[in-house]
C-alpha cells in the first residue's frame, strides 16, 4: 500500500470557480485543475517564490512540490491548446485561515469566512486591527539600541554601530535590540552599582 | 450570536482560562439577549482529546465565537471545518465580565 498524501497548505483559494474559452460553439469537457496545483501557479509564477520556499509554504517536500507544479502547468497547456474550461475542484489541502490581531484589546481572532473582507476586531469591535504575516514578524526587528544592563532603550542613529553608544543612565555599552543574547553581553565598561 | 468563553469559575468575576480544551468552565454568552450560561466542562479531567471534546460541546450550543487564552493544535482545523471563529486573547487576568464588557461594544 502506497504512504498516504501529505495533506497540501493553502494560503488563499480562488473565489471564483474556473475559466472558460471565449468563441467555441461546443463545450469541450473540462479541465480538472486542483487546488494545490491551483497554489502552485499561484506561488511560482504570480508571487514568483522559489521551489523551495513554496514547498515550504505549501508545507511538502520540494520534489512534491515539483510534481504539482508540472501537474498544474500541463493541464493549463492542454486547456489553452485544445480550448477547454479549467475548473478548480478537489486535491488534498487544508485551508491555513488567516490571523488578525487588534491594536485595541491585544487579541489574536481568525477568519473562517474567507469570501467576506474583515473590518472590525472580533472581540472589541475595533477597527484597528492588522493581519498577521509570519515573513513581515522577521523583518520588523527595531532599530533600537538597548542597554544591557538597566534595559534603556534609545534610537539607533545611522552609522553608529550600537556597541559605540553608551546607556545615559549606567554608562553601559549599548547592544541592538532584538541581537540574539543580548541581556547575556556585559562588559567591563558598566558601572557597578 | 452566541460566544464561549472558557472560564476558571463559575461567576463574573472569575478571569479567562489560558487553555481551551481543559478549562474549567464555559460561559456561553448571547450577544443579542445577553443572556449567560456557565456549563462546567466535563473533558477537564481526560487523559487524552479534551480540545476535540470541547468542541463538540461548545459547537453543539450553537456557538460561532470561541474566546480563549490558547488552542490546541488538534482543536484548530475542527473550529475551521466548524466555521466557528476562535479570538486568542493572551490575558489570563481578564475578568469574564470584562471581556462580556468588550463583546457588548460592537452592538
Amino acid at each position: 500500500m502506497p504512504r498516504p498524501k501529505r495533506i497540501r497548505k493553502m494560503t488563499n483559494p480562488p473565489h471564483f470557480r474556473g475559466f472558460k474559452p471565449i468563441g467555441l460553439l461546443e463545450e469541450n469537457s473540462p479541465v480538472v485543475l486542483n487546488y494545490e496545483e491551483y497554489e502552485a501557479i499561484r506561488l511560482s509564477d504570480f508571487e514568483l517564490y522559489g521551489q523551495v520556499e513554496a514547498a515550504q509554504i505549501m508545507d511538502v517536500s520540494r520534489p512534491t512540490y515539483a510534481r504539482i507544479y508540472e501537474s498544474a502547468r500541463r493541464k493549463v497547456a492542454q486547456a489553452f491548446v485544445q480550448g477547454k474550461a479549467i475548473v478548480f475542484e478537489g486535491g488534498k489541502v487544508y485551508f491555513d485561515s488567516e490571523w488578525y490581531s487588534c491594536n485595541n484589546c491585544g487579541c489574536w481572532f481568525n477568519h473562517p469566512a474567507k469570501d467576506q473582507e474583515i473590518k472590525n476586531c472580533a472581540l472589541c469591535g475595533s477597527t484597528n486591527i492588522k493581519q498577521y504575516s509570519d515573513s513581515s514578524q522577521q523583518e520588523t526587528t527595531e532599530d533600537v539600541c538597548i542597554c544591557p544592563e538597566c534595559g534603556d532603550e534609545k534610537e539607533h542613529r545611522l552609522e553608529v554601530p550600537c556597541q559605540k553608544e553608551f546607556c545615559p543612565k549606567c554608562n553601559c555599552q549599548m547592544t541592538r535590540k532584538g541581537a540574539p543574547h543580548h541581556h547575556r553581553i556585559r562588559n567591563n565598561n558598566c558601572k557597578e552599582i | 450570536m452566541k460566544v464561549a468563553i472558557t472560564s476558571t469559575g463559575n461567576s463574573h468575576d472569575a478571569t479567562l482560562d489560558s487553555r481551551f480544551g481543559r478549562c474549567s468552565f464555559f460561559v456561553v454568552f448571547d450577544t443579542e439577549t445577553h443572556a449567560t450560561e456557565f456549563i462546567p466542562n466535563p473533558n477537564q479531567e481526560n487523559i487524552e482529546g479534551a480540545g476535540p471534546a470541547s468542541v463538540q460541546l461548545v459547537a453543539s450550543r450553537g456557538v460561532k465565537k470561541v474566546v480563549s487564552g490558547e488552542f490546541g493544535a488538534k482543536v484548530k482545523s475542527i473550529f475551521d471545518s466548524l466555521q466557528i471563529q476562535l479570538v486568542v486573547l493572551n490575558d489570563p487576568e481578564k475578568k469574564i465580565s470584562e471581556i462580556i464588557e468588550l463583546l457588548n461594544h460592537k452592538n
